[in-house]
Order: C-alpha cells, then sequence, then structure tokens
C-alpha cells in the first residue's frame, strides 16, 4: 500500500498504533525525509541495527510521525564502512541521535555532519562498538580521558562556567558549559551521555517477557510511558490483543503518572522562585497520591504496573470510588494553590517571559510534549491517534503560545485537571473481564509502542528473533528537547537556569541509554 | 498573603515520626567513634550524588525531604557540594562515565566521612549489572557503610539508612 501523505510503498505494522514500514536506499534517505518536512512530518527518533547476524550488513533506521501515522523507514547500509547521507540538515533533532549511533554501531553520516561522538566518554576506545553483535558486553576496557571539543566563546568579558556532571541538587549528573558576559548568559553547550549504562545492549540479552522491567526503568519517572509502550510493541510483534479492562486500567496509570509528575514539579517552581510554601503544598499532596498508588497498585511510581499482554493488578470497584474520592479533593486543593501562584506577584514576575521557547523555533527543532504545547505547537498523541482507552474520551488538548516558564506551569496545572477527568471518566466506564491475555506465540516481528507520557511521546522499537528481542531502540522524548533548553537560556540571567531547566524537567536517563 | 497563610493553618503539620536505625542495612561495621557520631546525630550534611540511576531512587530522595518525612528536624539537611558534606548518598549502578567522578566525589569529601547507597541498583548493580558500560554497585567504585534495597527504597527506608549509617551499631 501507499503511505496517505507520501508516494512511497509501505507495509503497515500490526499494532495499537498506526505504523507503517519502509524500505529506502540509504541514499534517497534526505530525499524522502525533505518530503517528509514539506508534508508537516516530525521526526520521532533515528537509530542503527547490526543485521550481520541476519545475513546482511547494517541498517539505519528514522521514525516519522505524519498525520496517518507512524513510518518507520530502514536504511540498508553495507558491512564494510556503514555510512548514510545525515537528515540533520532537514532535522535538527538528528543531530545527537545520528552522533549516538556512530559511537554504538560506527554507522556514521557522509562528511560535513557533525562527527563529534555523543555518548561515549572514555569507558570505550573509539573504534569499538558496544551495539554490533560480536562485541562482548562484559568486556571493560581502561577509561580513557574524554577530551569532549567543547565550542569556547571568545570576546571582552566573557567567561565559563562549567557545572556537573555532579549538581548541586538532587538531580541526575550532566555537564553544562555556560559562556556568559556579567549574569547573562550567552551560550549554553549541553553535554550528556554519564548516565550511559548500556541499556540497549542489555536488551539484547533477554526475552521478550524479561524485557519488560528493563522497559519500566530506562527512565523512572516515566515508567507507566515506557512499560506500556514496551507492552504495545511487544503485543503488535507477537499478535497478542490485551483486554479492554487492562487498557482502561492502563490508562489510569499513564494519568496517575502524569499528575505525580506535574505535581512535584510544580512544587519545585514554586521552591525555584523562593516560594518554598509551594513545595510543601505540592509535595504533600505529590505523596498522598504516592501512598495510594502503592495501596492500590502496589508500588508508589507504579513500576511494573503495566506488563505484556495486560496488567498486573486488578482495581478493585471500592478501590477504585476511594481512588476518585481522593482525585476529587485534590482537585479542589491544586485549584486553591493554582490561584495562590497565579496571584504571587514574586513568582509571577520570575516565570513570565523566562525561558523563552517561541513557536518556529520550537516546530524547527521538533520540541514536544507538554513543554511543546506549551510553545504552541498542539500535537499530542493521545488526540492526534485516539486509540482505546481514549477514543472514547475524547481528552483536551492543553496548549499556550508564548513558550515562557509561565506557559509551561499553566499548562501543567491544566493537564494536572484535564487528567483527573480522565481517570474519572475511565474509572466510570471501567469494563470487566479479564485484566492480562496470555502473549500469543511469537513470531519474528516487529514491533512498535508509541506513547503521550507525561513529559512527551515515548518510542518503543522492536525486533523480536522469535522469543528474543533482536533490537530495541527506546526514545525518550528529551532527545529533541535537550537542545531546546540550550536556546530557552539565551539571554537569560544564570539564577534562572534552575527555574527554566525544572520547568522542563527532562530524563538524562531516557537520552543516555 | 491570606490565602497563604490560611492553606498553611489548614494544612498544619503533617511530618511523621522518623524510624528507627535497622542494623540490617549496614554494609560495613561502624567506623566512627562516638564523639564523631554524637556531632553527625545532631547536624549531618548530605551531599546526594546520581552515579547512574534510572532517576527512581531520586524521586524518593525528593519526596524524603517533602513535609510528610522532613529530615531537617532530625538535623539532617542535603548540601550542594561534597565539600560540605558527612555522608555520600550515592544512587544507580556507577556508569564507567560516572566513575572517576564519583570518586572524585568521594576524595573531595573531607574525612571522617559516610557512604549510604541507595537502591538496588546501588546495592547490587540491579537489573544493569555490570558490563562495558556499568561498574555495577557503589562498593565497586567507592566504600559503602550502609546499602539500602528497593526499587526504588521508600523515603522512610532511605532515612532509616541514614540513620543507621550515624548510629553506633556494632564496633569494628
Amino acid at each position: 500500500m501507499k503511505l496517505k501523505e507520501l508516494d512511497i510503498e509501505v507495509e503497515p505494522l500490526a499494532g495499537a498504533m498506526p505504523v507503517f514500514r519502509a524500505s529506502v536506499a540509504a541514499a534517497e534517505l534526505p530525499e524522502v525525509c525533505g518530503w517528509s518536512h514539506a508534508r508537516q512530518a516530525r521526526l520521532v527518533a533515528l537509530w542503527g541495527s547490526d543485521e550481520t547476524s541476519r545475513s546482511a550488513g547494517y541498517a539505519v533506521h528514522v521514525a516519522l510521525a505524519f498525520p496517518s501515522g507512524l513510518l518507520w523507514l530502514s536504511a540498508p547500509l553495507p558491512r564494510g564502512n556503514p555510512r548514510y547521507p545525515g537528515i540533520a540538515g532537514t532535522y535538527p533533532a538528528a543531530d545527537r541521535m545520528q552522533r549516538a549511533c556512530a559511537d554504538l554501531l560506527g554507522i556514521r553520516p557522509d562528511e560535513g555532519a557533525d562527527a563529534r561522538k555523543w555518548l561515549r566518554h572514555g569507558a570505550w576506545p573509539e573504534s569499538t562498538y558496544p551495539l554490533r553483535k560480536e562485541f562482548d558486553p562484559g568486556k571493560r576496557f581502561a577509561q580513557e580521558p574524554d577530551r569532549y571539543p567543547f565550542v569556547a566563546v571568545a570576546g571582552e568579558g566573557v567567561h565559563e562556567i562549567p557545572v556537573g556532571p555532579v549538581h548541586a541538587g538532587t538531580i541526575e549528573p550532566g555537564h553544562f558549559r555556560f559562556s556568559i558576559v556579567g549574569e547573562k548568559i550567552l551560550r549554553l553547550e549541553e553535554r550528556l551521555g554519564y548516565k550511559h549504562k548500556g541499556i540497549e545492549k542489555r536488551f539484547e540479552s533477554m526475552t521478550l517477557a524479561e524485557g519488560a522491567k528493563l522497559a519500566g526503568r530506562i527512565s523512572g519517572d516515566s515508567t507507566v510511558a515506557y512499560a506500556w509502550a514496551y507492552a504495545m510493541a511487544v503485543e503488535g510483534a507477537t499478535g497478542t490483543e490485551p483486554p479492554g479492562r487492562a487498557l482502561a486500567l492502563r490508562g489510569i496509570l499513564l494519568e496517575l503518572e502524569r499528575i505525580a509528575n506535574h505535581l512535584g514539579d510544580l512544587g519545585y517552581l514554586g521552591n525555584d522562585v523562593a516560594l518554598a510554601f509551594g513545595f510543601s503544598q505540592f509535595w504533600r499532596l505529590k505523596e498522598e497520591l504516592l501512598r495510594v498508588n502503592a495501596r492500590l497498585f502496589g508500588h508508589r511510581y507504579l513500576m511494573d504496573a503495566i506488563v505484556p499482554g495486560g496488567v498486573s493488578r486488578d482495581l478493585p470497584r471500592a478501590e477504585a470510588e476511594g481512588l476518585v474520592r481522593l482525585l476529587e479533593a485534590m482537585r479542589r486543593e491544586v485549584e486553591t494553590l493554582q490561584a495562590i501562584y497565579e496571584e504571587h506577584a514574586g513568582a509571577q514576575d520570575r516565570f513570565i517571559m523566562t525561558g523563552q521557547v517561541l513557536p518556529e523555533l520550537a516546530e524547527r527543532m521538533g520540541l514536544n510534549g507538554f513543554a511543546g504545547r506549551a510553545s504552541g505547537i498542539k500535537r499530542d498523541l493521545r488526540v492526534d491517534y485516539p486509540i482505546p482507552p481514549y477514543q472514547q474520551l475524547d481528552p483536551r488538548m492543553i496548549s499556550h503560545p508564548r513558550g515562557d516558564v509561565a506557559a509551561r506551569v499553566l499548562v501543567r496545572f491544566e493537564e494536572v485537571f484535564e487528567s483527573m477527568r480522565l481517570i474519572l471518566a475511565l474509572v466510570q466506564e471501567l469494563p470487566t473481564g479479564e485484566i492480562r491475555s496470555p502473549l500469543a506465540q511469537s513470531r519474528s516481528a516487529a514491533g512498535v509502542g508509541w506513547i503521550e507520557g507525561w513529559r512527551g511521546e515515548v518510542l518503543i522499537a522492536l525486533e523480536a528473533e522469535g522469543e528474543r528481542i533482536h533490537r530495541l531502540h527506546p526514545h525518550d522524548p528529551s532527545w529533541q528537547n535537550w537542545p531546546l533548553l540550550e536556546h530557552a537560556v539565551h539571554g537569560n540571567i544564570v539564577p534562572d537556569f534552575p527555574l527554566i531547566n525544572k520547568s522542563f524537567n527532562l530524563s538524562y536517563s531516557g537520552q543516555d541509554l | 498573603m491570606y490565602q497563604i497563610l490560611k492553606q498553611i493553618a489548614r494544612t498544619g503539620i503533617v511530618t511523621e515520626p522518623a524510624p528507627p536505625s535497622d542494623e540490617a542495612l549496614r554494609a560495613t561495621a561502624q567506623r566512627l567513634g562516638e564523639t564523631i557520631l554524637k556531632h553527625f546525630g545532631r547536624a549531618l550534611a548530605i551531599r546526594h550524588v546520581d552515579a547512574g540511576s534510572c532517576n527512581g531512587c531520586e524521586l524518593e530522595i525528593h519526596a524524603l525531604n517533602g513535609p510528610y518525612y522532613n529530615p531537617e528536624r532530625l538535623g539532617i539537611r542535603f548540601v550542594a557540594s561534597p565539600r560540605h558534606a558527612d555522608l555520600l548518598l550515592v544512587t544507580g549502578p556507577v556508569s564507567r562515565n560516572m566513575e572517576t567522578a564519583l570518586r572524585r566525589t568521594w576524595e573531595a569529601t573531607p574525612d571522617p566521612k559516610l557512604v549510604v547507597a541507595i537502591g538496588d541498583c546501588g546495592c547490587t548493580g540491579g537489573i544493569f549489572g555490570e558490563s562495558y558500560a556499568s561498574c555495577g554497585r557503589v562498593s565497586n567504585v567507592i566504600p559503602v557503610d550502609v546499602a539500602v534495597p528497593g526499587c526504588p527504597p521508600t523515603p522512610t527506608a532511605i532515612l532509616q539508612g541514614i540513620l543507621t549509617a550515624i548510629s553506633a551499631g556494632a564496633k569494628a
């Protein structure tokens, strides 16, 4: 068949989301990406794979989101010198993904592309590629110095502030290199990869059943989104149909995760503008929600609640009604706090026009998730591709055009309320029946999971080989959003960086893998 | 301002009693003397180091600093630099890309110091294990006094681990 938006032969992939696969010659990649870009398709992910065990060479994969669904393009590459024309010219967000692919697989974009390393620091040598099939995952190399070529900013009065990888607060490790004049930030350069712990290689030693637990630990704050995306990919690859009740429960779990994360960040955003009251209040509410999570689903952050085939624990009627009562009480509390935040002159002064990302730049760079919506990008997988359980609920898209910290605060507040509404609707209409279907016999097939997590879209692209994982690429929305943080801080003062950073709250672990 | 005060008064104090220390969490016998422990017990400065976690343990360290647990009432506070710290709270399997940074942070922490490893990954390497990219458990890189299992451990368990580290326990 042909893709609706593009004259290209595609094969629909079984699974919950509309996904189409196509093979293209590497040389055609820029052209296909150019057409796609012209038709408003956005880049979701780019990754590579070693196909030598399948008597081929390597491959580079690109996932693009069209209105009709996700297009998974694969370009086969030769065994010797696997190169492809880079696509960062069309999709700037591809830059770091291409560099990670070069570090892990030795699959490089052509001359002219950014050739600096990204995930590799000094833990393995340049000519060694951990994601190649021949690589022994247990092998340890002597640490080499990193020697990363940061861009130096010159000029009168310019100086650098290096921050991290160990930060001043309870934050994940990463390095930020600020070039400043006085208090103003001229340039920020991020150096990530500190948390690279070989997740993708680890997946390749696992069966489809074993992988679920690891998927839930790619980025702990998005464990539900990842677990659901993983389950969706496995269900697609095996042709398993999860029961309706399980899908509704997954919806409840995902929205609980969204509420918990937004509440925590709204508290920290208060804290970062010296409104410690906000921190105490929101973390009180979050704690109450986490305790209910633990009681109802056995885990404060809902880890391992979603499993391939369904969910691991049912929600009895009485418990569901208790959850509804808690959320109704919590909604009133959050409304009170929203009014306090909005009327607090000091907080608003810090929030408004701080860390601005305008819609045009957000679109060009592919900012996604709630941060994208706060920069006028009206995209939300729950709205754009309404699959069960969201199909019947008509989720409301919340957006704001200003793209500053205040807009991200507003979108978070509104998303908390909307998630509460969705949970109440899901509880009321909870289908009866089983909560888990047995996994169908594995075929060697591909599957895709694609979920709107609280931060943005989480993608799992899976290629199974019988019961085993041949290749799995988990893609965090932070890949797209990190480069925008570098832009958001331009012209802001250094003391506003923690506030701007927290307003996005991006994942290090999710992008470092 | 009135709304803020009203909300504070309406909320009241939610802080719960602190848990007792738990000798089962101790990885190495207590090395510090009574005098030092007496001081640590009244004003303990903690530096958190994420050495490669999935960020799940960080969620619980944040929660620990919330009003339900409120460690500051016990004299426990989180500080911005290892040079101000008495205790390192380390999460994650130690990624090889964080190995040097963790070791340097430990070296920058003045003696006498304590290390508490947090989470299944900090205790054993967890699901990530040891590999080309992961050193595994925290004690593979720096000496650990107390190890708190859990995925992630609850704030109560983390607090219990910290209190165990500064309690006398069995002498080495």
